[in-house]
């Protein structure tokens, strides 16, 4: 919604678009100002979620009624709404909108922890491992890519998996040029003759790849368990609603042994994901195999209570706060503290993002 | 008593009411930004006065970390120029097209229904066509603007040429005038300041053209930096540069109607319009 008012503010010279304008502004101010995040204990609550193999099973669980079944077995009310574009939903829940929302490591330190929201990290879904990657046109070595124009959407994880690519062979973003481009274009914009090197994520990885002349140099197997799906909550409405945390977790688990395995069952929930994504059970299933999924709590706990999650985190905080992502008022990287089970990375007066594995090991203890 | 549609505000009033909106809108913003800063300091949505003082001073005033450059001027001057450059190759192009489809029938009769056909074709759904014949650089971008805008400015301009009067084409043709005369001293004088106003109105999609360039693959401009930064949410930055581009939006409506009553004081007596 914002972003869509920011669009609608740039065609300003007609007298009605101004009052079009205006009103927009005051919807927003209104809307913004009359759902404020609030702590207390409640039975309603909405989370959001967007298009990625990762998160389909939320538009699963939700469509099976799984998510309802674990709402009622606490006697509260959950809301799965799922939103077309990705960055808009990390924005609508930091601005308030929603309780949860489904987001990767990276956006959740820059995005909600930089706004000052206050997040944990309530599931570990999956991290990927060959989802996203580096292509070059007619190359198969990565140290090509000097000196070459590089499209991709600048200050995502395309942009960080281009930062480790490049460090893994000396160089850095000085070397090449990136060129900030727009997901829904990509595929399109690597058929022009300009566009030599990309770094994107599936489905549009696999789509650019089978392109004659592509040759994919570097993804993220090469960095594994670096670029996590998570679903991040509220902190203080997990605190305040703990049923709310373990309704969540419950329906997620039941969904992840609802679609894993060979039955002809896991096979129907993961078509039905496929074709929600846009593709079919094959389509979905390849993006599967470049996926790490944590089908089991247990294997997330394990994941979550690593140290290199601390690693990991450490990272993702440097490369975003030489991108100026952690805000102005960042003096380093370890300006935002992130909690996990293996200790503190940054600040520990100022954490907001937390990994705790609480839910999850309460799902691994089958006490939900 | 005076009806109410006889009575007119004075020159104060005047002012004064058309301030008020939005003095209101600025109180409505100052009273929500206040209230969510006092629950999160750190809220990005409707941030305060002071970090847009802050943003626009880490952008416009101090060299960027990375690159050395001055982002806000660089950002505004890419964009003026991309502006700039589509605008007038798509004034040109359409007066061309206006004044010889408008003057000669047979042109018309050749060239008018393909423009109208193109002019119907939305841009934005042809796009990978554009990267593919265009590539991806300035020229898209500048291309983009140009075929966002000028099949309108043509069918308009055709439009006012066929609106001249005949009276006037053939008293020209009485007192001897050949086609080229009429087009270069009857026709085009008066399509000149037609072709402004055209302009002024085409400029609001200009922008929104400019901005969808910007969006898609870019590596500065105005449109990429309110779309590089709506990533994180950076309503600090996104405001100003929204309102920076209504203010050069309105300046170069400005100009271009100072320009055309200093060029053409005859029109704007002629037609009443300022």
């Amino acid at each position: 919604m914002i972003a869509k008012t920011a669009t609608f503010l740039v065609s300003p010279t007609h007298c009605c678009g101004k009052l079009k304008t205006m009103g927009f502004l005051l919807a927003t101010f209104f809307c913004v100002f009359a759902l404020p995040a609030s702590a207390q204990e409640r039975d309603k609550f909405s989370i959001c979620w967007s298009i990625y193999v990762g998160w389909m099973p939320w538009g699963y669980g939700a469509n099976e009624g799984i998510v309802k079944k674990w709402a009622d077995k606490y006697d509260i009310e959950i809301d799965v709404v799922q939103i077309n574009d990705y960055v808009e939903s990390i924005n609508q829940y930091t601005a308030g909108q929603y309780d949860g929302c489904s987001m990767t490591n990276m956006d959740a330190l820059t995005i909600p922890a930089a706004g000052g929201v206050d997040s944990t990290a309530l599931i570990v879904g999956d991290f990927s491992n060959g989802n996203d990657g580096v292509v070059l046109k007619g190359e198969s070595d990565l140290k090509a890519i000097k000196g070459q124009d590089v499209n991709l959407v600048e200050l995502s994880v395309s942009h960080y998996l281009l930062a480790r690519a490049l460090e893994s062979v000396d160089m850095t973003e000085r070397d090449v040029n990136v060129v900030n481009t727009s997901d829904a274009d990509l595929v399109s914009a690597y058929t022009s003759d300009d566009v030599t090197s990309v770094v994107t994520w599936n489905p549009l990885l696999s789509e650019i790849v089978s392109m004659p002349e592509s040759k994919l140099v570097f993804d993220s197997s090469q960095i594994p368990g670096e670029i996590i799906d998570l679903m991040v909550v509220k902190t203080d409405v997990l605190k305040a609603n703990p049923d709310f945390g373990k309704a969540l977790v419950g329906a997620w688990y039941e969904i992840m042994s609802t679609m894993s395995g060979d039955s002809a069952s896991a096979k129907a929930a993961r078509r039905a994901m496929g074709e929600a994504s846009g593709t079919d059970l094959a389509g979905y299933e390849s993006q599967l195999a470049s996926t790490r999924m944590f089908y089991t709590p247990a294997a997330a706990v394990e994941f979550t209570q690593s140290d290199d999650l601390k690693t990991t985190m450490q990272y993702v905080a440097e490369f975003s706060f030489q991108h100026g992502l952690l805000g102005e008022g960042a003096p380093d990287a370890t300006f935002i503290g992130v909690e996990t089970p293996s200790g503190v990375y940054g600040n520990t007066g100022n954490i907001k993002l937390r990994f705790d594995p609480t839910y999850m090991e309460m799902a691994a203890d089958g006490e939900l | 008593m005076k009806r109410l549609i006889n009575q007119e505000p004075n020159r104060v009033a005047r002012w004064l009411l058309g301030l008020l909106p939005f003095l209101l809108l600025l109180a409505l913003y100052v009273g929500a930004s206040n209230a969510r800063l006092a629950e999160n300091p750190n809220d990005k949505l409707l941030p305060s006065f002071d970090s847009f003082g802050s943003a626009i001073e880490r952008l416009a005033f101090e060299p960027s970390r990375r690159t050395g450059e001055y982002l806000f001027w660089q950002d505004t001057l890419s964009s003026l120029q991309r502006l700039g450059i589509g605008v007038a190759l798509s004034a040109s192009f359409a007066l061309a097209f206006g004044v010889l489809t408008g003057a000669i029938p047979y042109v018309r009769a050749n060239l008018s229904p393909l423009m109208t056909a193109v002019s119907l074709v939305p841009p934005m759904a042809i796009l990978p066509i554009l990267f593919i014949v265009f590539g991806l650089g300035e020229l898209a971008k500048v291309m983009l603007i140009i075929i966002g805008i000028a099949p309108f400015l043509c069918r308009d301009l055709q439009q006012r040429v066929m609106e001249i009067p005949d009276e006037q084409l053939i008293k020209a043709q009485t007192l001897g005038a050949s086609s080229w005369q009429i087009i270069q001293r009857v026709i085009l004088p008066q399509i000149l300041p037609r072709l402004i106003t055209s302009v002024r109105l085409s400029l609001g999609s200009a922008w929104l053209f400019l901005i969808a360039a910007e969006a898609i693959a870019s590596t500065d401009g105005l449109g990429y930096r309110i779309f590089l930064v709506r990533r994180y949410l950076s309503m600090d930055v996104i405001l100003p540069y929204v309102v920076w581009i209504t203010i050069l939006a309105f300046f170069i409506d400005l100009l271009l109607r100072l320009l055309s009553r200093r060029c053409f004081p005859w029109f704007h007596a002629q037609t009443g319009n300022n």
